[in-house]
């Protein structure tokens, strides 16, 4: 299973972080600095996989971001690259075009979408348009500002 | 109060200031407001808030106050409340802390709720942070919502069911029923799901393992059905359909065939067609390939099929990918052990992967290579090692130097050949050796008779251009003390000899002891070299004066060595030449792992003995006992009744416990200490006699109790097979008119000795010295101590039962020298 997904920019800042197994705060940001530090510090063109205590780490850069996940051993890091790329796809499917600016921006939209098609460090749905379907359907559940402050909370 | 500012405005502003004081500013200035703002309850931006909050606490700041309003959100009706709030929940609460529980009533509501994307949002948020109590409660509902036919929560529920089991694994059970028709489905997310749910299942417990192992048929249909249907734009992956689900139906097919015969044959030809017709040009076709090979590999596939994964693995060597390179030097380590021909096959491509510009390849490719040396290759490996030992990253020096040293005793072909390859490993990595390599390569060269000449030789030449290697620099300093005379009489059979004066030698070594670089040990063992040549160079004035001059040295352990050797050379030089000779031959013993054996061509070594014999452990009769309580002091051991106990072999780094390893007949010959704890034993007990005792003369006998009319005599031998061991024969008379009855004879020694007790010829001592009672004591003084003993006598004299304790302390020095 993955244990933990981040996205991180260029210069160290952190744009994403799901977190699959429990880790108090002060772990969590060991992690991302371990990561962060390992990551940005690797030569252009070395290859994608590091390791790191026990996990086995896959990164890829995409324009000005790094994802990067911690997975078991046992898992299979080349489809982990298969499953980095395929939620890029998401999320450029989702906003068009997608780049960094849209996940600043939109974070906790990314993190919806993240939420669909991962959960508990597994793959939870391989066709991208049912995700794409699942991702438009909830955000038509969303209420807008009107209907937000008209209806009552209970 | 002016509504609370949007979300993305407050995103704008951070990302205007310009320091990280600025930065710090206006999130403090948010937070208060946002504060104040959950203070009083508002519903109405509450979402807002907690959503702002979230993007301040990704930039690092603290968000824990605005845990109990994601509870809030979450129990909210409205669906954006609830995405945030469980948005909120995932990243800041955490299950350490008591307040998560308060989500599962939550939770479970929202399971059960009407529209399925609050369920959905419910399960993923159970799924991914579900403590184990949590898990507990709801594992009900998520069993539930495993058997609905609603497809989007049922591969949902699956996973959540994954989660739950890692969680708590004993509700495993729980799920079977549910798994029955898993495998049923069309649709791709459930399958997905399923097995991982069904892989997750297998993989702990092996009761599941053989009730899932029916299945296999299903999941080779499915593969198949996979790999040949036609082009399905849903799943379609750079022309490979769903190749997420092709991997984990692989990996479960791995964990059932494993071990057994029948799933693995029902395998067999799947694994061949995807093996053969998986496009390669991209980086999915090659992680099926990948998972397909691993398997192949653990399961009992036939050879046809273990040749032709270990053919793909050669392939991906050969591929541009940096990735594909990695992970084949990865899965061949793996399989290195069970194939090892197979693979060896690829060892020049392998070996070529170690001159690879990444570094994650570079160390791959090192651990391979190491497990690929054998006795047919060795030398063309080392060649490549020691080449890649020159030029690689300070990072793997150590590694490899040990990796070397170790191949390099396995399977050296030739003493030359393992000198040279040390020497080479010194000089280009010598300040990476691992410490205790040291005493393995000095008991190593001391076990080469006919190369000391040829080492000390390269030794020194290789310490007069650097001695800032602290390894190489020891073990030089240690041989030229040892064969420092070989070194300057110019013989030398396997190079030219060189040209060296004592002067010289004893330069250098004085050199070692003052240099900046040296550490405390190897002055230490600088020191020890150049005492030893006093008996091997005639400048020993030189000698006494650099011992001298240390022993004011600040370096305690220096001082102490100083001194000694002074006293050495002032009070006990008649002595000096014995306890300098050369070292006898170490006999090799492994401190842990398992038995290695040595092939050398041309020599035969000794298997290598196991790990250390532990002592014997004496088993203590009760009168044994009981002396031990009267005598009191720890320092006695009880007699032992058993067989005389093996010495224990010294381990490998502790060169200094020789003595029990000495096989030499005739002479015994001392130890000198070398390396850093000395044993005071060499000014322990000696006395004004001279150390060794050229044997012959008899020891004379002596009387060792005299009381109450009972007289024991010991009369005294030297054992033929082992020179430690003296032989004692007690002989008991009784000089009253009555008969001593029950007679029991017992002894104890100090720790450092060894008593074995043969039966007595009887118990009765006859009076007015009509007759003898004789014993055999056997006693094992390794150390060559002082001999003491307790002994304690009972018997019955005149009707009443007689005990008595007594001390011998007058043996005479030959009994135990």
């Amino acid at each position: 299973m993955m244990r933990f997904l981040l996205l991180f920019s260029r210069q160290g800042k952190l744009r994403l972080q799901k977190w699959f197994t429990p880790l108090v705060e002060r772990e969590r940001k060991k992690v991302v600095r371990d990561m962060t530090l390992m990551v940005l510090g690797r030569p252009p063109r070395s290859c994608n996989f590091l390791h790191w205590k026990d996990l086995k780490v896959v990164y890829k850069r995409y324009a000005s971001l790094y994802f990067c996940c911690g997975l078991d051993d046992k898992d299979n890091e080349l489809l982990a690259l298969e499953v980095l790329h395929r939620y890029v796809e998401l999320l450029d499917k989702y906003f068009g075009n997608v780049c960094e600016l849209d996940i600043i921006f939109n974070f906790e939209k990314a993190y919806f979408i993240l939420d669909e098609f991962l959960m508990g460090g597994e793959v939870q749905e391989t066709s991208k348009v049912t995700v794409a379907k699942s991702i438009e359907a909830s955000d038509m559940l969303q209420e807008t500002m009107e209907e937000y402050m008209s209806k009552p909370a209970f | 109060m002016p509504a609370p500012i949007r979300l993305r405005e407050l995103i704008r502003t951070i990302r205007t200031a310009r320091t990280q004081a600025e930065e710090r500013e206006m999130i403090q200035k948010e937070c208060a407001a946002i504060r104040s703002s959950f203070r009083e309850e508002d519903n109405t931006y509450r979402c807002r808030n907690v959503a702002k909050l979230l993007y301040m606490h990704m930039l690092g700041y603290p968000a824990h106050f605005g845990q109990l309003e994601c509870l809030k959100l979450i129990a909210s009706q409205k669906f954006t409340d609830k995405r945030i709030g469980y948005l909120g929940a995932m990243l800041l609460l955490d299950e350490r802390q008591d307040v998560h529980l308060l989500m599962t009533n939550c939770i479970k509501n929202d399971l059960n709720h009407s529209t399925q994307y609050v369920q959905g949002v419910a399960l993923c948020t159970l799924g991914c942070m579900g403590s184990a109590e949590m898990c507990r409660d709801l594992a009900g509902e998520v069993e539930k919502l495993l058997k609905t036919s609603n497809s989007y929560l049922r591969k949902k529920a699956a996973l959540c069911a994954v989660h739950v089991i890692r969680k708590v694994p004993e509700l495993m059970e729980m799920f079977l029923p549910a798994t029955k028709n898993l495998l049923n489905e069309k649709n791709h997310g459930v399958l997905h799901t399923s097995v991982v749910l069904l892989t997750e299942m297998c993989e702990r417990s092996p009761d599941m393992l053989a009730h899932f192992r029916k299945l296999v048929p299903q999941l080779v249909r499915i593969l198949k059905n996979l790999i040949m249907s036609g082009y399905s734009p849903e799943h379609d992956v750079s022309g490979i359909s769903d190749p997420f689900l092709q991997v984990r139906i692989l990996r479960l097919l791995r964990i059932l065939g494993k071990g057994d015969d029948d799933s693995s044959e029902a395998m067999n030809d799947i694994l061949a067609q995807v093996a053969t017709n998986t496009e390669t040009s991209k980086n999915v076709g090659n992680a099926i390939l990948y998972e397909t090979v691993l398997t192949i590999m653990d399961i009992k596939s036939e050879s046809g099929l273990r040749v032709l994964a270990i053919n793909i693995l050669g392939r991906f060597l050969l591929n541009n990918d940096k990735n594909i390179r990695y992970v084949a030097l990865t899965s061949l380590l793996k399989t290195v052990q069970t194939d090892h021909n197979a693979v060896q096959r690829h060892r020049s491509t392998i070996v070529d992967c170690l001159k690879d510009l990444d570094v994650s390849i570079k160390r791959r490719a090192m651990e391979l290579s190491f497990a690929l040396v054998n006795g047919n290759n060795v030398r063309g490996m080392m060649k490549e090692l020691l080449h890649f030992l020159d030029m690689c990253d300070p990072e793997f020096k150590a590694d490899c130097a040990s990796g070397i040293f170790l191949a390099a005793e396995k399977y050296a072909p030739s003493k030359r050949w393992h000198i040279d390859t040390i020497m080479k490993v010194l000089t280009t990595a010598g300040s990476y050796v691992r410490d205790d390599s040291v005493p393995n390569l000095i008991q190593l060269i001391t076990n080469s008779v006919e190369m000391h000449s040829y080492t000390v030789q390269r030794l020194y030449k290789a310490v007069l251009d650097d001695i800032s290697q602290q390894p190489l620099v020891q073990v030089a300093s240690w041989c030229m003390g040892e064969y420092g005379d070989l070194l300057v009489s110019g013989q030398c059979e396997e190079e030219e000899p060189i040209h060296v004066t004592e002067d010289e030698v004893l330069d250098v070594l004085e050199g070692v002891l003052v240099s900046n670089l040296s550490s405390p040990i190897t002055r230490g063992y600088a020191l020890t070299a150049i005492m030893k040549l006093s008996t091997r160079f005639s400048s020993v004035n030189r000698i006494k004066r650099v011992v001298s001059i240390y022993g004011s040295s600040i370096d305690v352990e220096l001082q102490q060595r100083a001194v000694e050797y002074n006293a050495l050379f002032k009070k006990y030089d008649h002595m000096r030449s014995a306890l300098l000779e050369r070292m006898p031959i170490m006999e090799k013993t492994t401190t842990n792992g398992p038995t290695e054996i040595l092939h050398t061509n041309g020599e035969a070594e000794p298997s290598v003995r196991d790990s250390k014999h532990p002592p014997n452990i004496p088993q203590p009769s009760s009168q044994a006992n009981d002396l031990l309580d009267l005598l009191g002091g720890n320092d006695v051991v009880p007699v032992i009744q058993t067989e005389l106990p093996t010495k224990p072999a010294s381990s490998g780094g502790e060169l200094l416990d020789l003595l029990g390893d000495l096989s030499l007949s005739g002479v015994p010959a001392p130890a000198a200490p070398i390396s850093v704890s000395q044993p005071t034993f060499l000014l322990d007990g000696i006395s004004s006699q001279p150390l060794f005792n050229d044997v012959a003369g008899a020891i004379p006998p002596m009387t060792a109790y005299n009381k109450n009319g009972l007289k024991i005599d010991f009369t005294f031998e030297r054992s033929n097979s082992n020179p430690n061991v003296s032989v004692i024969t007690i002989h008991a008379s009784n000089l009253t008119e009555v008969d001593m009855a029950d007679f029991v004879f017992q002894a104890a020694v100090p720790k450092t000795f060894q008593l074995q007790l043969l039966s007595p010829s009887s118990n009765v001592v006859p009076g007015l010295n009509k007759g003898t009672v004789t014993q055999v004591i056997k006693v094992l003084n390794p150390q060559k101590q002082q001999l003491r003993m307790r002994i304690k006598l009972t018997y019955t004299h005149k009707g009443s039962s007689v005990q008595d304790l007594a001390e011998v302390n007058n043996f005479p020095t030959q009994s135990w020298q």
